[in-house]
């Protein structure tokens, strides 16, 4: 069971109802629940979709595209019926919050997946949680049918006459890449996870060909709170352009590692020294990964950056999923570097031969080099093969794997040369025999 | 719909196929639900599963070998019966992931993706099972186990081994 965290910084919206058993749907009701999506009812589509404009709130999967806008770019008219679909497919390295949310407040998703099918004129919600979190889908297949039971969906929902909402839940079988929103839409279809080119977008032809909406659980999970308390109120908590607060995820070498909620802007700094406790053992930083294991690394004289979607993409590196891993003086960037490109060269799913070819490769030399093997231009040869991926997939997935690649060698590219030389930083974590049977795997 | 009658599987999962295939807009989409919970109450994906699945879903057999083939989740091979799979992804490695893993292998006497002669346990290295804040942590099945050391580790195998451990279905 996640440990609860809290920290005298926070400012708490979206963990409002964590820690009070708001997975209780009377407990919820108590706690305010569905007085958002009863009040969304009375005031229209129009005044949903401004509300979430003002808000400021910007997708929390990593992207961070304005949700406002995002539901606006929904046809009004449709043949097709559209579909409003939750992406709980949750795998970005480092990242758990969405895990913290499905456990503590599994209502906030539902009722936020209301409010998006009431501002698109959708009918039905999807659900999407990745195959590991059954304990959670249970939670959310429970809060699901509680929901129905009090007439809160299905037809006529409040006693609403022609206000219908339907919500299914779905379970994955393990796969990042369908976490990518057109992998998602091509697993819930019953199919293999691999991307659709773009255009069209998913609001003009997604699931089933139908005009969809496609959000991360905590976007939707933020939704509700956003209505209760007001879009203005909301964007204030943030900064410029970034509205409200978002739950960070803290890891790796910190004394207080857990998922805390931040608002928009605060300094990674204090992120890391003062709501996480500051480096575990009193040892020194050497790094951090800001949002997910495809941003690019901050070295440790690079966090003095406020944490949001701008302000880390003027430092080179993004605010992604909000998993902050920190790393101490004693790892290894050589080591660090091919575990995470391991982990793409294992979720490529293929499909373009740029990712597919591209994260083979760069693990294949990697290896080499961790193993010894290595010769000064493969430093070189890694730096070309993930520059030759970016932005020649049809989805993200190369891009994430090319651009924390393109980090760790331009960054620490003394450590590579000194690493191919002889001359080893940090203190080893997989054996050689560990790394072999990965590359059989 | 197809009507299966003679199904391999439980009254209770058949009937929970029989309701799924009616919940989407089309019925292929239950078919990655579906593998899993089958495999759940066969253990692994086998040849009767495929036919009887593609049966339900009006698909060819290697319509549903081809997604099958897709999901790490997803194996052809029965694994022990309680299946560890420990994370070494980085938030895990950083706070020792990988010692983990090499006790259990350890502990086991097997390695990645194989099971102990009695069946009772198989190993995996898994990549981010979404735990990274309490790292480094494990599945077993499907319970998640999180903050492990090796002492801690060697209870809650104790307990799988004897009965006593949780076992989310």
């Amino acid at each position: 069971m996640p440990r609860y965290v809290s920290h005298p910084d926070e400012v708490i919206v979206l963990k409002r109802r964590h820690g009070q058993g708001a997975a209780n749907i009377e407990k919820y009701v108590e706690l305010d629940g569905y007085k958002a999506v009863q009040n969304a009812i009375e005031q229209g589509p129009e005044w949903i979709i401004n509300t979430m404009k003002a808000s400021g709130l910007r997708g929390r999967g990593g992207a961070g595209f304005p949700t406002g806008m995002k539901w606006s770019f929904v046809p009004k008219q449709s043949v097709k019926p559209k579909y409003v679909l939750v992406n709980g497919d949750e795998s970005e390295p480092g990242t758990c919050k969405d895990h913290v949310i499905f456990l503590e407040d599994p209502h906030s998703v539902i009722e936020g997946t209301m409010i998006a099918g009431l501002a698109i004129g959708a009918k039905m919600g999807f659900i999407y949680l990745r195959g590991e979190y059954r304990y959670l889908l249970k939670i959310v297949e429970k809060a699901v049918a509680d929901a129905y039971a009090k007439g809160y969906l299905g037809k006529n929902i409040f006693g609403k006459d022609g206000v219908d909402f339907d919500i299914v839940t779905q379970t994955g079988a393990g796969a990042y890449e369908v976490g990518e929103e057109s992998a998602l839409m091509e697993s819930l279809e019953g199919k293999r996870g691999v991307p659709r080119i773009k255009p069209p977008f998913p609001a003009v032809v997604g699931l089933y060909g139908g005009p969809t909406v496609i959000n991360n659980a905590e976007t939707i999970a933020s939704v509700p709170h956003i209505l209760l308390m007001g879009g203005e109120e909301y964007a204030k908590l943030g900064s410029e352009r970034n509205g409200g607060t978002r739950l960070f995820g803290i890891s790796g070498h910190v004394e207080r590692p857990g998922v805390y909620e931040l608002p928009m802007g605060y300094s990674l700094r204090k992120a890391i020294y003062e709501v996480a406790g500051g480096i575990k053992g009193g040892k020194q930083l050497k790094a951090v990964v800001p949002g997910g294991s495809s941003c690019p690394v901050l070295k440790a004289d690079e966090i003095d950056v406020g944490l949001d979607f701008d302000q880390m993409g003027k430092a080179g590196t993004m605010l992604g999923s909000g998993g902050i891993v920190v790393l101490d003086e004693t790892v290894s960037i050589v080591e660090f570097a091919l575990r995470t490109i391991k982990f793409y060269q294992h979720e490529s799913c293929g499909w373009c031969i740029p990712c597919r070819e591209g994260t083979d490769w760069i693990k294949k030399t990697l290896t080499r080099v961790y193993n010894d093997g290595g010769q000064k231009k493969d430093i070189d040869n890694v730096q070309y093969l993930a520059e030759n991926m970016m932005g020649r997939t049809f989805c993200p997935l190369g891009d994430a794997a090319a651009m924390p690649t393109l980090g760790f060698v331009k960054k620490f590219r003394k450590e590579f040369e000194d690493y191919i030389e002889g001359k080893k930083a940090g203190t080893p974590l997989m054996t050689e025999e560990q790394e072999l049977a990965g590359a059989a795997h | 719909m197809a009507v299966v009658t003679n199904t391999i599987f439980s009254p209770a999962t058949a009937a929970r196929f029989d309701k799924l295939v009616t919940l989407y807009p089309l019925k292929r989409s239950a078919l990655v639900p579906m593998l899993l919970y089958a495999q759940d109450e066969i253990g692994y994906i086998s040849e009767p599963v495929i036919r009887e699945i593609a049966q339900r879903l009006d698909l060819f057999d290697l319509d549903v070998r081809s997604v099958l083939s897709y999901y790490s989740m997803l194996r052809t091979k029965p694994a022990g019966k309680f299946n560890v799979q420990v994370c070494t992804n980085i938030s895990c490695m950083l706070r020792g992931g990988y010692e983990i893993l090499n006790h259990c292998k350890q502990k086991l006497g097997i390695g990645h993706k194989q099971v102990t002669p009695d069946g009772t346990f198989s190993l995996e290295e898994v990549e981010c099972i979404g735990a990274c804040c309490w790292a480094p942590a494990m599945q077993v099945n499907y319970d998640f186990h999180e903050e492990l050391t090796p002492a801690k580790v060697d209870s809650i195998l104790a307990d799988y081994a004897a009965g006593k451990g949780k076992d989310v279905k």
